[in-house]
């Protein structure tokens, strides 16, 4: 096994993601390959005439331009393409025949008909000489050369550079800088997933130094929250979830992981350390325990107890579940696709996906898990605190066996006072026996973590027909697909880390191309590639393809720095602008895809609840360990799961527990905390590389009567009595907790009224304010109605929407 | 069909106001609607491309039996059985059949049904004394003995039928109608699960269900089915906390809209809009739920029709009278699940339990539907996962014995929503072990009349005015479908 050292795969390097041809884009107005017409001939033509060589209809196959199935191939009727004739087109004549039977697609295809629009861009690519490109994504970037001449204003570098250029030529503008409160709220919701405190904003409204932006965003890259923040869409990504998923859907415990996760982006390991480990931290000579942890990244799938399912059943979807995580989380493709046949739209054959199976079935584990039991390979990771204390006894032990060695001595030696010699070593002897005792107690009780673990012998792999488990086809080996980079194999049989090292060399043309791009749609909103889980034909093409191969070409020369590709897109003026713009340019471009604006979109699950806890000063920011359980409904682990599952019955922890962010909250996957899945939290059954987000009633249920959310209200109520003597004062610090704005004179005066109107109905009924304040210190009955009153007001603030959205 | 979900927001908000004036805000947003909605009107005309044909049915009701029922003890009739008990399966029936780990590798004996059968109802269809309720009202159902499914575990086996595919993370049927019809009613959610608390058969080994089963995969999660609890609040987070009164939520929610209506003007954002919308949407759930499961409006003949567990909380008759009052207010799908179905072992005791739990309401809600005129346009469908085998599990007896799991055949049972009553469709052979054609032959053919459960799907969203082929939805590459990619048929045959 060889060690994972950049170094070492830099040799490899031909040019950053060199070898395979550069892609590359037209900027006006011609017809662009793979812009206009790949996305349409894969839409309505690969089905039938596409990479899968079964489903292939008629010889031809409109993917690629050369081969004896090719558009240009000698036929003996007339040519699918005569490039520059349409007329002599037989594809031009087919998509715009009056015969029902000529016509493609056919009717019968399930597929749309071709727009007038789609037909022009065809017949001005087949005049224009019908040139095909490799599909974006599979080719290499190279560094596209950066626009110039933008008004200094606008140039905070060369993402703005692009993106400014790019609007200049659409004819829009870009907005102004947002205000500064709104500015900060935005940094620290996307920095580290919490809001700025009012103390916070003021320090940064007082500096007024250019660089006080930039001192802002250093800081908050150095929070610890940062780490937390990100692993959340890491830990969608790769479905980590508290239980197995599937019928009894017990428990496991793999918790580590995540603190690895959170650890990973704090200390900001490069980004392809951190995949190789995740794919193969368990083949290192001598592995750290960190990379073992991370090494159950191939562990995370659903999995079934034993005893109903046939374990080879199992066994196959485990191995196919792990396949298909790997494709979507580092290549961002649907490899998945090709389990059964070969991929409609990507050529990716079903040997191809065999040949990636065979790195991930050489598990050395069983299929299924035993019952309850934690289901071996799994190592036990204690945390610092239980370390400590493990050290200490163990060194309790040691000093004790020596002790016990130099007493015996002395009892061989010495004949009088054999008594209390003996007596010394019983003593000893017990206190080795304690602190032995406690060890082992401790390493009980420490979390454990699923690992992967490679048998010493590889077993055989053969192609499944149709992707059924007992049909055995063809034996393959281990590869990787052709129109990628070749792997080099250290061995005559690759292993997983020639796997990971293969993804994260710079040669790869998707690694880095994904994953920056899932960073920048943490920061817009929406991708540049919006279907940041899909970079295959289907996917869509980027809506800023050279800004994308700059930002990744950057990212792997700066080592595969993450906290310096996330500084550099919040320091661009394309981030900074203000979200306020006219209701036409809002509905224009809805998600923003052209950025002539800030994003503005509705904070996450997590997020949501995070905040509320926060600026009541309920939050509890311990980090790490095993997952803990806040209250929620009753009876709804019950209703769902069976008897005999460890996770049958929901007992809500107490105490400071109940108060963590909501990144540490158990989850169940066949029923996670529904405050977490109203707000389109995923199951985390499946790979989830971006969030719908949807606005929805039972949203607007949870912010107005969820029981913590309101308890926070009420703490957060008393907080601001206690604080603050009159009512305005109140109003502005809670207003500038949850939106980070100052009431302006028309807010403040709805606030104050609406205040005044609440008092006026708690003052009308007064035992609603006993029951508001059930056990918290406020007895007068003007305090009553005083802190019933704000308590209701918070709820009022809470559900606007500016409060759940981040501006 | 258009999917952006912009066009929806802009739907929702016209939904929204079109209630003419009622709730709060409608007065702070008469302005701004009508410039609005007559900005939007060629975005509106996209959306009407469903339904894709003139719909027979209006609603679903999905009773789900999970667990799997026994075909061969309820519906799937075999007189011939009785003289084979104890003999060997022939390997002409069984040929190479998946079995489960449960009974691999065991010698596979014939078990007949121990329960009678009669012909009932002018079409005089065989029914197993276990339903007598539904017995009486065979007229009106349509039988399909000749399902088949993929999957020979339960997990797998309630995700295909639920979401068309066997591995999580698609939708639900219920999300796709949503999805693509849109909401009927201004109060209350499209789409509602009611998953009935108790079961009397078996107690122990209930299988688990997973909020997958009407989860939204990859579409937008407002589609999503909402449970309707039988503890606690019906909806989760439906009531206010202590001390906050409907008039105190009022002025909060007031107050709230105020803001959201200036920031709306300010930042431009038509999403605020929604916001607004969908606060007084669920200001007015909390006045709408509680009246739909409030029964006290129920008259005493009508608790009667249920049965007497109709008056206990949680129930599967409780749940087939709210579903009944759900489709009188127009929710579009409502899923009824009814646990401890899984008969391994025990199967005639843990059956009448089961059967006591579900003949007499499922019967009550055909009659009570049809006695209202919703049965007409109403679909109601009962089935499980899969089915169960003729041979035994266990060691065997004429009086007590249990089935392991059967894909190959299983009965599922539809009515009203412009289907035939008094119909069988398919056949099974002696053993109701594999579907055959009239000749006999075994065959999974749609053809032959063996209807897979992707078809079964595509003719409810049939009946609903769907073309299943053109419901779509893009993801990972694909125009996703209800039914899969595999082909799917409607089964035109038990259309009305």
């Amino acid at each position: 096994m060889i060690k994972h050292t950049p170094l070492l795969r830099m040799s490899f390097i031909v040019g950053l993601f060199g070898a395979l041809g550069d892609v590359s884009w037209s900027q006006d107005e011609t017809v662009d390959f793979n812009r206009d017409i790949r996305p349409l001939l894969s839409d309505r033509c690969f089905k039938c005439h596409g990479p899968d060589a079964e489903a292939r209809e008629g010889d031809l196959r409109l993917d690629q331009a050369s081969g004896d199935e090719s558009p240009f191939a000698d036929r003996e009727e007339d040519a699918v393409i005569t490039p520059h004739r349409l007329s002599e087109s037989t594809l031009w004549n087919r998509i715009n025949s009056g015969d029902p039977d000529v016509l493609m697609p056919p009717a019968d295809s399930k597929k749309k008909p071709l727009t007038a629009e789609e037909k022009a861009l065809i017949k001005k690519w087949i005049l224009a000489g019908a040139k095909f490109q490799k599909h974006w994504s599979f080719a290499g970037g190279k560094k596209p050369p950066i626009p110039k001449s933008l008004p200094p204003a606008w140039d905070h570098g060369d993402i703005d550079r692009f993106v400014f250029d790019n609007l200049r030529r659409k004819g829009l503008a870009p907005k102004q800088s947002a205000e500064k409160r709104i500015q900060i709220r935005r940094l620290s919701l996307d920095l580290i997933g919490l809001p700025p405190t009012v103390q916070e904003i003021d320090g940064f409204l007082k500096d007024d130094s250019p660089e006080s932006y930039e001192r802002l965003v250093d800081r908050l890259l150095q929070r610890k929250g940062f780490g937390e923040h990100m692993a959340r869409f890491w830990l969608d990504l790769v479905r980590f979830a508290d239980t197995n998923g599937i019928h009894h859907d017990h428990a496991r415990e793999v918790t580590p992981y995540r603190d690895w996760v959170i650890d990973a982006f704090n200390n900001n390991l490069p980004f392809d350390q951190f995949v190789a480990d995740q794919i193969a931290g368990d083949l290192y000579d001598s592995p750290t325990t960190d990379q073992l942890v991370a090494s159950g990244f191939n562990r995370l799938h659903l999995i079934i107890d034993r005893g109903t399912a046939l374990p080879e059943e199992s066994f196959h979807r485990n191995v196919v579940d792990r396949v298909t995580a790997f494709g979507t989380v580092f290549l961002g493709l649907t490899v998945q696709c090709a389990q059964c046949h070969d991929h409609k739209y990507d050529p990716i054959s079903q040997k191809d996906f065999y040949r990636l199976y065979a790195f991930f079935n050489n598990i050395d584990a069983a299929p299924e898990t035993p019952g309850r039991n934690r289901h071996p390979p799994f190592i036990s990771v204690p945390s610092s605190a239980q370390s400590e204390l493990m050290a200490v006894n163990q060194g309790v032990a040691d000093s004790s066996r020596k002790k016990l060695k130099q007493l015996e001595k002395l009892l061989e030696n010495e004949k009088s006072d054999k008594e209390k010699i003996e007596s010394e070593i019983a003593e000893t002897q017990k206190q080795m026996d304690l602190a032995a005792k406690k060890i082992a107690a401790i390493l009980k009780t420490a979390p454990t973590t699923l690992v992967m673990k490679e048998r010493p012998d590889i077993r055989e792999t053969r192609i499944r027909i149709r992707g059924a488990y007992d049909q055995l086809g063809e034996k393959v080996s281990r590869g990787t697909p052709d129109f990628l980079p070749p792997l080099q194999s250290r061995e005559e049989v690759p292993t997983r880390m020639d796997l990971a090292n293969w993804v994260t060399d710079p040669g790869n043309p998707l690694t880095a191309r994904v994953a920056v791009n899932r960073i920048w749609q943490q920061f817009f909103g929406v991708g540049l590639v919006k279907t940041s889980e899909d970079f295959g034909a289907q996917g869509e093409v980027p809506s800023h393809p050279l800004l994308l191969d700059h930002l990744a070409i950057r990212f792997v020369e700066n080592d595969w720095d993450i906290k310096s590709l996330v500084k550099e897109i919040v320091m661009s003026q394309a981030y900074r602008q203000s979200s306020v713009a006219s209701p036409e340019e809002y509905r224009r471009d809805r998600e923003n895809r052209r950025l002539a604006r800030g994003s503005r979109f509705r904070l996450d699950a997590e997020t949501i609840r995070d905040q509320i806890l926060m600026v009541s000063g309920l939050l509890n920011r311990e980090m790490y360990g095993l997952s803990v359980k806040p209250p929620q409904p009753p009876n709804l682990w019950k209703s769902v799961s069976m008897k005999s599952s460890s996770t049958y019955s929901f007992q809500a922890d107490t105490g400071e527990k109940i108060l963590r962010r909501s990144l540490y909250s158990f989850w169940k996957r066949a029923m996670p905390p529904p405050q977490m899945t109203i707000f389109d939290a995923p199951t985390r059954e499946s790979c989830i590389a971006r969030r719908e987000r949807t606005n929805t009633p039972l949203q607007a249920l949870v912010l107005m009567n969820e029981e913590q959310y309101f308890m926070a209200a009420k703490k957060l109520a008393l907080k601001l009595i206690q604080s603050f003597d009159d009512d305005q004062q109140r109003i502005d610090y809670l207003y500038q907790s949850l939106t980070a704005r100052k009431p302006d004179a028309a807010e403040s005066k709805l606030l104050a009224d609406g205040l005044a109107q609440l008092k006026a109905g708690y003052r009308e009924d007064q035992e609603l304010t006993k029951l508001i304040t059930g056990g918290l210190p406020v007895e007068q009955t003007e305090d009553r109605i005083e802190f019933a009153a704000l308590s209701a007001l918070i709820n009022s603030v809470l559900n606007l929407d500016v409060a759940k959205t981040r501006d | 069909m258009n999917s952006s979900p912009f066009f929806e927001t802009i739907a929702n908000r016209r939904r929204f106001l079109s209630r003419s004036g009622m709730g709060l805000g409608a007065a702070v947003l008469g302005n701004l609607a009508a410039s609005q909605v007559a900005a939007d009107a060629p975005a509106l005309s996209k959306m009407d491309q469903l339904p894709h044909f003139l719909p027979k049915a209006k609603r679903v009701i999905f009773l789900f039996m999970a667990g799997a029922p026994s075909q061969l003890d309820l519906f799937d009739y075999k007189p011939g059985l009785a003289e084979k008990f104890k003999q060997p399966l022939p390997k002409t029936i069984s040929g190479g059949q998946r079995v489960t780990a449960m009974t691999r590798g065991r010698t596979q004996l014939v078990q007949p049904t121990k329960f009678k059968f009669t012909r009932k109802g002018q079409s005089g269809i065989w029914m197993s004394e276990l339903l007598p309720h539904l017995s009486n009202v065979v007229d009106d159902i349509c039988f399909i003995r000749s399902m088949h499914t993929d999957a020979i575990n339960h997990d797998p086996g309630k995700t295909l039928i639920c979401t068309g595919s066997e591995i999580p993370g698609k939708p639900s049927l219920g999300a796709w109608l949503s999805y693509g019809l849109g909401s009927m009613n201004n109060n209350l959610p499209d789409f509602i699960v009611l998953n009935s608390a108790v079961w009397s058969g078996d107690k122990r080994n209930v299988q688990a269900l997973y909020k997958r089963l009407w989860g939204t995969g990859f579409l937008p999660s407002r589609h999503q089915g909402v449970m309707l609890q039988s503890s606690g609040d019906p909806v989760l987070f439906l009531s206010n906390p202590k001390g906050i009164d409907r008039k105190t939520r009022s002025r909060i929610l007031n107050l709230a809209t105020q803001l959201n209506q200036k920031h709306a003007i300010e930042i431009g954002d038509p999403e605020i809009q929604t916001t607004i919308a969908q606060q007084e949407m669920a200001f007015r759930m909390q006045a709408s739920v509680p009246e739909l499961t409030d029964l006290t409006g129920e008259t005493k003949s009508t608790l009667e029709l249920y049965g007497p567990e109709v008056s206990k909380n949680g129930t599967f008759a409780r749940n087939c009278l709210l579903a009944r009052r759900m489709i009188e207010r127009d929710v579009r799908f409502v899923q009824v699940y009814h646990r401890g179905w899984d008969h391994h072992a025990n199967l005639p005791p843990k059956m009448k339990g089961q059967c006591y739990d579900i003949d007499q309401p499922a019967a009550a809600l055909l009659r009570d539907l049809k006695q209202r005129d919703l049965l007409k346009d109403t679909l109601v469908v009962f089935g499980g996962e899969f089915g169960r085998t003729v041979y035994c599990q266990g060691n065997p007896t004429r009086e007590d014995y249990g089935r392991d799991h059967h894909p190959r055949c299983f009965t599922a049972w539809c009515a009203g929503g412009g289907i035939k009553g008094g119909v069988v469709h398919g056949q099974t052979d002696d053993y109701s072990y594999n579907i055959v054609d009239p000749s006999g032959a075994t065959t999974t053919r749609f053809e032959d009349d063996a209807v897979h459960v992707r078809d079964l799907n595509a003719t409810i969203l049939h009946q609903l005015g769907i073309d299943h082929n053109r419901m779509t939805f893009a993801f990972q590459g694909l125009d996703q479908r209800m039914t899969g990619v595999k082909e799917a048929h409607v089964v035109k045959k038990i259309l009305a």
